[in-house]
């Protein structure tokens, strides 16, 4: 007969303790803590009343902020679908590879995790400004264009004029998606190694192309992975702030750079906490949305 | 000429410090435990700005008294208070600027300083004996004080010309994307004041309507709100002018390449700061801070401190001390008749910063 951890209570026990009571010590209590203060109020600079009122959660959604909600959505949506096409072609591809070449090319993934992401951003700096390597390599291009003009008699091309390629929202999704990437490629690669090679030959055998193998088979196949590694790239794409800080010009505000400045200048942790729940809700939205989809397609495999 | 030679990351306040103070943070926390050991003689942590203090200051009081100082860094006012909002982590002296000397002692947060054990405050300019923010000095000993003014690149100035107002910076498209501003809700709006010809404390709602209104329109030509690493930025090409604190441009200006840069205080006057050597409550070692607070403000400590970070010092002695480029300097100490038109911004309580937070929000989201 198969045991069932009903029949080892006592060990599941043991078992399950510690993290039950780190996840409740570390998250849970925080997370109320912080919950509690979004039904707050201040009364002195340090000090804050729990008195239920709902006066925060009002100002959370007035329009200047729902506007702020809204464009976050956008700019993670677009990261996470520009993840999801660049990711996709590099998941299958390492999911293809040789196994020598697949621990190899599986590690090239994983190497910007060892770089702290203050650091990494600060390099996409020095990549992009007007004084950066892009522009560095565009302006050696077009010398070398100018020169090569003038030596078959043509007139020259004007002086180079440095690309901005920072300080915009353009910068912002390039941050992220440089940053989320890997969030994105490594569920997909996990979805995809599993997949039954068997279901592709036998596509290509009764007469599909490559192209229609890939979206009729393997794409459904994989969509458990596709739809979680939307989910991770998503979720810490709306909530990123450093990003829109560092590489965001004038109007690249994000709702996580509202939260941080209300925990920090404004000094009003209940309306920060109140912007952040707003957020944890979107959140598990999303994760529910996420589990319909897997348990739908597991219902039809 | 090499590209990016002049970026350095030296600044009291830039976002690289942040994080690295951050780093510095934990790393301290170790250190405060490990001290608890009681290895070693007696300890001041002593809780400062990046590129605050003099090279060889904590080593000089050492031998001088026997005292070690562990000293972690904080780029904001702000980061300073979170820290210490919910109870002294084990700071004995801390660093807050004139505005958050009057909020944190309002919240008890400070201790009241003992002035016979501080016998070096005679060495202080008049003008410091005292303070509107800290009436009879109770709570505080001033350290540097500071003004925001407007940083450039000559080279990309017209002929002979000075961006000596703020015109320039809000309310004009002729440095259209070359200009970056610091994304400090409190000082951008009381800057917009003064450019109005108002006083920046006490700004009636009307003209808040207004600032709010010019920064929008000004908004399409300004290229960044920078976290206060504005003279990175202007060194890397980036901008041509910028607001910045006259110390962190009197550092790019004495460093190689400098002198293609330039600093000025608008006409309209500007932001006064002062930062102010304070106890936090509840610190371990009060009588070891005082030795120090009394120790930085002596002649030769604080001219070696000087001399490093380039602030104006509001110490007789040292200033008596200094060399002449130091004393003339026009970005250190700018004219007379502009200090005159400057004033210190007052603290005005958390609703005042929560209304001038929330005015920034609408303008970065317009």
């Amino acid at each position: 007969m198969e045991q069932t951890w009903k029949q080892a209570k006592a060990a599941f026990a043991a078992i399950a303790a510690p993290p039950i009571a780190w996840l409740v010590l570390f998250f849970l209590v925080p997370m109320a803590v912080i919950w509690a203060y979004s039904f707050g109020e201040n009364t002195g600079p340090i000090t804050i009343d729990f008195t239920g009122t709902f006066a925060n959660y009002a100002r959370a959604v007035e329009p200047l902020y729902l506007q702020i909600f809204w464009k976050s959505l956008i700019v993670a949506g677009i990261t996470t679908l520009l993840c999801l096409i660049i990711g996709f072609p590099v998941a299958l591809a390492i999911a293809f590879a040789s196994p020598r070449m697949k621990a190899w090319l599986l590690l090239l993934i994983m190497l910007p995790f060892w770089t702290n992401l203050l650091i990494r951003t600060f390099a996409l700096i020095a990549v992009l400004r007007e004084n950066g390597y892009v522009n560095f390599t565009l302006e050696w291009l077009w010398n070398n264009a100018s020169g090569f003009m003038t030596l078959v008699g043509l007139q020259p091309l004007g002086e180079y004029e440095p690309l901005t390629l920072l300080y915009n929202n353009t910068a912002v999704i390039i941050g992220l998606v440089y940053v989320h990437l890997p969030f994105m490629v490594l569920p997909l690669y996990s979805a995809l190694d599993r997949m039954d090679r068997s279901l592709m030959e036998a596509s290509l055998d009764l007469g599909a192309g490559h192209l229609r193998t890939i979206l009729l088979v393997v794409v459904p196949l994989a969509a458990p992975g596709i739809a979680s590694g939307i989910l991770i790239t998503f979720i810490p794409a709306l909530g990123a702030y450093l990003t829109p800080d560092l590489l965001g010009g004038t109007d690249s505000q994000m709702i996580a750079n509202v939260i941080e400045r209300q925990f920090k200048r404004a000094n009003d942790w209940p309306f920060g906490a109140a912007l952040s729940f707003l957020l944890m809700y979107l959140t598990f939205i999303a994760i529910a949305v996420q589990a319909l989809v897997q348990r739908r397609s597991e219902r039809r495999g | 000429m090499a590209k990016g030679k002049y970026l350095r990351g030296a600044s009291r306040r830039s976002i690289l410090q942040q994080f690295g103070a951050a780093a510095v943070g934990i790393s301290f926390a170790g250190g405060l435990s490990a001290c608890g050991g009681g290895s070693g003689g007696p300890t001041v942590n002593f809780y400062n700005w990046d590129t605050y203090i003099g090279p060889t200051t904590l080593d000089d009081f050492r031998e001088a008294t026997g005292t070690t100082v562990n000293m972690s860094l904080f780029a904001t006012n702000d980061e300073l208070f979170a820290r210490l909002r919910a109870g002294n982590p084990g700071f004995d002296v801390i660093v807050p600027s004139n505005e958050f000397v009057t909020r944190m002692s309002q919240a008890g947060m400070l201790a009241e300083l003992d002035h016979a054990q501080i016998p070096n405050m005679s060495n202080l300019l008049p003008e410091f004996q005292d303070a509107a923010f800290d009436p009879g000095r109770r709570y505080s000993m001033p350290y540097t004080w500071l003004v925001l003014g407007i940083g450039y690149r000559k080279s990309a100035m017209p002929a002979g010309f000075v961006p000596n107002s703020w015109r320039y910076l809000f309310d004009s498209p002729q440095f259209t994307q070359r200009i970056a501003l610091l994304s400090e809700s409190a000082d951008l709006i009381r800057l917009c004041a003064k450019y109005q010809g108002i006083s920046l404390n006490g700004i009636p709602d009307a003209n808040l309507t207004s600032i709010e209104q010019m920064l929008i329109r000004q908004k399409p030509h300004v290229k960044a709100f920078h976290e206060d690493d504005g003279q990175d930025l202007l060194a890397s090409g980036e901008i041509d002018i910028v607001l910045e604190y006259n110390g962190d441009m009197a550092q790019l200006m004495s460093a190689e390449g400098g002198d293609q840069f330039d600093f000025v205080v608008p006409q309209e006057g500007t932001l006064i700061n002062s930062d102010c050597l304070c106890i936090p409550t509840g610190a371990p070692n009060p009588e070891g801070a005082h030795a120090f607070i009394n120790y930085l403000l002596d002649a030769e400590a604080g001219q070696k401190i000087t001399e490093e970070i380039q602030y104006p010092t509001p110490n007789a002695a040292v200033a008596a001390r200094m060399g002449e480029a130091y004393q003339n300097n026009p970005v250190i100490f700018p004219p007379a008749d502009v200090m005159g038109r400057s004033e210190y911004g007052a603290f005005e309580g958390d609703e005042r910063s929560r209304l001038y937070e929330e005015i920034f929000t609408r303008i970065s989201a317009a």
